[in-house]
């Protein structure tokens, strides 16, 4: 009976030590893998798919183009540079976790990511909890670095793209009557649209109507038939660039004439591959322009253009610039911290000042927002629906 | 007033299309009572064959009428196709089980279609070609297209003569009858097993034809199309009467031109809500739907 017992003690307790063992030499292991090789990891998450994939993807180039540049060039304090990337589909609660998974199972020092800003509002607090650095390249609607003081932006706010828009509105295309069709599940969208009708009444327009639709929603003939019946001579749509190509394609059916105008949202070489000649000759606001002449940013154009050519873009957009930018300025900040440690590097991302990067000189304020220009741009399509943005002004803080 | 009626266009041109889908799911619920859930996948599915098709066609043949005849045409023979092998795959093999597990499997079905949709022709919105070039016809101070009017017409059509089947055809008579009483049909040496599989291609077809009437006027395509789709015609199908082929466009055109009003003349924010609204209140108050009742015959 002892004896037995024993002997199935023996056979128990064996294989439960021989796992213990195990559990802790790959946790070791998984430890060493993390730090102490020649590597710092960062995160990047972003919508590689789904209805706002051009954003992840042209991120995510330009964040690769600056991390291959680094690397190159020595990499950072001695190691290199290695980015990991995971898909969120464009959709918040996949962003949410996506984020989770690169701070607490890839152990990332900093996440780069998003560009819609539901998508990066919903990401933040689980950087800002974990205490892990997070830069938005793209993200404008000002309450996502109000998150925490571990959120930073590399990239303008919207009540100043509200400002430039309604500026261009008034004083260049001397519009007095706009509608606003805005995307009511899109933080960015709402947020834009308020800023832009508080400056344009501001300014003595009017809006004659403020109407929404839903993300993902594909027909808008209701809401453009509402809108055609109140006569204006303009309609501001700050949405993304899915909705807007269609929408836009729907108003020109229903015989509306007048400029559509935009935000960043609408960056995409999806766009007119989507909405065609419907869009000539609308206006959207941007983070930066191809036809800039400066030199970092003809150089940036060429390196990008020869990196990706053959593939569907590679003309860089806003995204993709602000991507590198966010990735150069991470360089930075860990260089400047001599350090990868997350809350050394969030000190030094908080002092960064006149960066130049190719999106221009960036200096992150006291709420980790980057003070920038913006640029106008209009959509010109010509017969074949090969389509590009003519830089139209520029306007500063 | 001239707003009010290019609304009213809108709102048809939108029902149109629900009642089209509505009806493959009223076909299929009167034969087997089976809610196929995977329906709206279908009309997804339609759209990307389509998608597909007008690259490969467009172009080749004299017009561009004739050109979206064949696309529409083979899409739908590979909807219908689609739509026998899921019954038989999925639904067959389960047909005697309680309607519970069909009502699950069908859940499962429509998730299956929905991800390796995601899988195969990837998570972002394509661009439908442009298959009849866009004329605008002016009607007083109303404006229509060429392909609102094509949509409209071509749904038309469709649903008149899936009516003729129905009910002037012999194999349109045994479908009826297998919807009143399989077993009786059974014993009157009816093959049940090729209506119902009929039914299930008939239905596909007109999801299909759905799927790119709709890319005909909004070019915008995604693998997850069909999940809102769906829902509503499966809505605009209870609220005509389930299993009432009537009832399904009647509601069709009904739930179409409540979204329309409801944006444009209320919050757009409600318009899926109003939907749903619908839904709840014909389930309190009349749940066999406006055309549902008991002697109303079924197909």
């Amino acid at each position: 009976m002892f004896l037995s017992n024993m002997k199935s003690l023996r056979t128990g307790i064996i294989p439960v030590l021989a796992m213990v063992l195990l559990a802790g030499l790959s946790a070791c292991n998984k430890k060493d893998a993390g730090s102490a090789d020649n590597e710092i990891l960062i995160g990047h998450y972003g919508s590689l798919t789904g209805a706002t994939a051009t954003f992840g993807q042209s991120a995510q180039k330009g964040i690769e183009m600056a991390v291959d540049a680094i690397n190159a060039s020595g990499g950072v304090l001695g190691k290199k540079l290695k980015v990991l990337v995971e898909d969120d589909q464009g959709n918040p609660i996949e962003a949410q976790t996506a984020v989770t998974k690169l701070i607490n199972k890839d152990r990332v020092v900093a996440v780069l990511g998003e560009i819609a800003s539901s998508n990066s509002l919903a990401a933040a607090p689980v950087a800002q909890q974990n205490r892990i650095p997070m830069i938005s390249p793209g993200s404008t609607n000002p309450k996502v670095t109000a998150v925490g003081d571990y959120i930073f932006r590399v990239c303008f706010i919207d009540p100043f793209q509200g400002l430039v828009m309604a500026k261009f509105a008034t004083n260049t295309l001397k519009l007095k009557n706009v509608a606003v069709l805005r995307d009511i599940k899109s933080d960015y969208s709402v947020g834009l649209a308020n800023f832009f009708v508080e400056n344009f009444t501001k300014m003595g327009g009017t809006i004659v109507t403020d109407i929404s639709y839903s993300q993902g929603d594909k027909d808008f003939t209701a809401q453009l038939t509402a809108i055609k019946a109140k006569n204006p001579d303009g309609i501001f749509v700050p949405g993304y660039y899915t909705e807007v190509g269609l929408l836009a394609r729907q108003a020109r059916k229903l015989g509306i004439k007048v400029t559509l105008l935009g935000g960043d949202g609408w960056d995409s070489s999806k766009l007119w591959e989507i909405g065609g000649d419907a869009l000539n000759g609308c206006y959207y606001s941007n983070h930066y322009s191809v036809d800039d002449p400066s030199p970092i940013l003809q150089k940036f154009v060429a390196d990008y253009k020869a990196k990706y050519k053959g593939t569907s873009d590679s003309i860089p957009d806003a995204m993709a610039a602000l991507g590198y930018d966010a990735a150069l300025i991470l360089a930075d900040a860990m260089k400047r911290a001599n350090s990868t440690r997350p809350d050394s590097v969030r000190d030094a991302l908080a002092q960064t000042k006149g960066f130049m990067g190719v999106t221009g000189n960036t200096t992150l304020d006291e709420n980790r927002n980057a003070v920038k220009p913006a640029v106008v741009l209009e959509v010109v399509v010509d017969a074949k629906g090969n389509g590009k943005n003519v830089f139209k002004e520029t306007v500063s803080p | 007033m001239e707003s009010f009626l290019q609304q009213l266009i809108n709102g048809i041109s939108l029902g149109s299309i629900y009642a089209l889908v509505a009806l493959g799911y009223t076909m299929v619920y009167g034969v087997l009572r089976l809610i196929n859930f995977a329906h709206g996948d279908v009309y997804m599915l339609g759209a990307y064959f389509g998608y597909y098709l007008s690259r490969a066609v467009q172009g080749k043949t004299p017009s561009h009428i004739l050109d979206a005849a064949v696309v529409m045409l083979l899409s739908m023979i590979g909807c219908a196709l689609v739509g026998m092998v899921m019954e038989r795959l999925a639904y067959r093999p389960v047909r005697k089980a309680s309607r519970l597990t069909l009502l699950i499997i069908a859940i499962g079905v429509s998730l299956l279609i929905e991800n390796a949709g995601q899988l195969f022709f990837g998570a972002d919105p394509k661009f439908f070609p442009q298959l009849i070039p866009e004329t605008h016809v002016q009607m007083g101070g109303l404006m229509v297209t060429n392909q609102q009017l094509i949509v409209l017409f071509t749904a038309l059509a469709l649903m008149i003569l899936l009516n003729l089947f129905i009910y002037r055809s012999r194999t349109g008579k045994a479908m009826r009858a297998v919807s009143f009483n399989l077993d009786a049909a059974k014993l009157m040496g009816i093959n049940t097993d090729r209506i119902i599989a009929l039914t299930f291609a008939l239905g596909s077809a007109l999801a299909a034809a759905g799927g790119i009437l709709v890319s005909i006027n909004i070019p915008g395509i995604d693998p997850l199309m069909g999940v809102m789709t769906g829902l509503k015609a499966f809505v605009a199908a209870v609220l005509g009467g389930i299993g009432n082929i009537f009832g399904a466009v009647l509601g069709g055109l009904i739930l179409g031109l409540a979204e329309v009003m409801v944006a444009g003349y209320g919050s757009s924010t409600y318009r899926d809500a109003i939907a749903f609204l619908i839904l709840i209140v014909i389930l309190l108050f009349k749940p066999s739907g406006i055309l549902g009742k008991g002697q109303v015959e079924k197909v």
